[in-house]
């Protein structure tokens, strides 16, 4: 299915926010997501499924004032 | 006390627009500080190595909200860096203004609620409004963070008297002076005035030599933290004679 990741369209095979961490290639403990604009926790990605246009995004610790 | 957290630096030092990350992990040594922040943007390359030197410095971590200009997206930002970093301390940033980068006080105190109630430990960067900063503890924080100028601006302590009040209108609470520091001077004259830390970062990341000016902030808000606590003398209109009369010879 077509889902938007960190703002870029992306075909994924991936059915569930854990399966597509893995496919991108994302070290999952150290990373946070949000679905649409909705923090999805750690223990909870397994069992949140997407849906095409799904709006995923993947936050990791970045320089900050 | 910093919610619980007794700091014997009161330099808290942003991360961000270092030349490098080996002089970033200088200067925040040299800097002597215990607090950093930092913050959650879109994984990409390198993010493992900014993961381990934030882990090597030891410091405590203070993750932000920045760039956030809704209480959503700031609260939603807050869960994730909780998630990430293993900590409850926030500093909520939530934007009203592209320009002046001046705190949405309305959007603010939304925000804080709301984290407040759900366990955050919340360091607000608020403005010097005597009332938004009432209205802040009232919703559970415990620490004020006004601005001193605008984010980046390095204009120093821009309402001076607007912060002396607010320091005296919160006698009990930790102020934190947040943004617009560009001179150590200005870090020490935060600091003579009582307010219990300032939080900078351009100030150092943006000097020809920030390991330097790391080093100079360093004693500035030594400096200042010990000039407050030896009480200032009091500031006088006309002047007076430190010389004693007393014992003149009579040469006229």
């Amino acid at each position: 299915m077509r889902v938007d990741v960190n703002g870029t369209p992306r075909e994924v095979q991936a059915e569930t926010l854990s399966a597509l961490l893995d496919e991108l290639g994302f070290e999952a403990p150290c990373v946070a997501t949000a679905v649409d604009g909705t923090f999805v926790p750690r223990t909870l990605r397994d069992a949140h499924p997407l849906t095409p246009g799904a709006r995923i995004e993947i936050l990791a610790p970045m320089q900050g004032g | 006390m910093f919610y619980g957290t007794e700091l014997s630096s009161r330099l808290f030092l942003g991360t961000a627009q270092y030349p490098s990350p080996a002089i970033l992990a200088e200067a925040i040594r040299a800097s002597g500080t215990e607090v950093i922040t930092v913050s959650l943007r879109r994984e990409g390359p390198g993010g493992g190595g900014f993961r381990d030197l934030i882990a090597a410095t030891g410091c405590r971590v203070l993750p932000n909200t920045a760039g956030c200009h809704t209480a959503r997206e700031a609260i939603t930002t807050a869960h994730m860096a909780r998630e990430v970093f293993g900590t409850n301390w926030i500093k909520l940033e939530v934007i009203g203004h592209a320009d002046t980068l001046q705190p949405d006080p309305f959007a603010l105190l939304e925000a804080a609620r709301v984290l407040c109630a759900e366990g955050f430990e919340v360091f607000p960067y608020t403005t010097e409004d005597l009332i938004l900063g009432e209205k802040l503890i009232e919703a559970g924080c415990r620490v004020l963070m006004p601005w001193g100028a605008p984010i980046g601006s390095g204009q120093g302590l821009r309402n001076i008297e607007g912060l002396r009040s607010m320091r005296a209108h919160f006698p009990d609470t930790p102020l934190v002076i947040d943004a617009g520091i560009g001179a150590p001077s200005q870090a020490a004259e935060a600091m003579e005035m009582g307010f219990d830390a300032v939080l900078l970062n351009t100030a150092v990341a943006k000097a020809l030599a920030p390991v330097g000016m790391a080093r100079a902030f360093r004693q500035a808000v030594e400096a200042g933290l010990a000039a407050h606590r030896a009480g200032l003398m009091p500031r006088r209109d006309m002047a007076s004679a430190s010389t004693p009369i007393f014992g003149m010879a009579a040469l006229a």
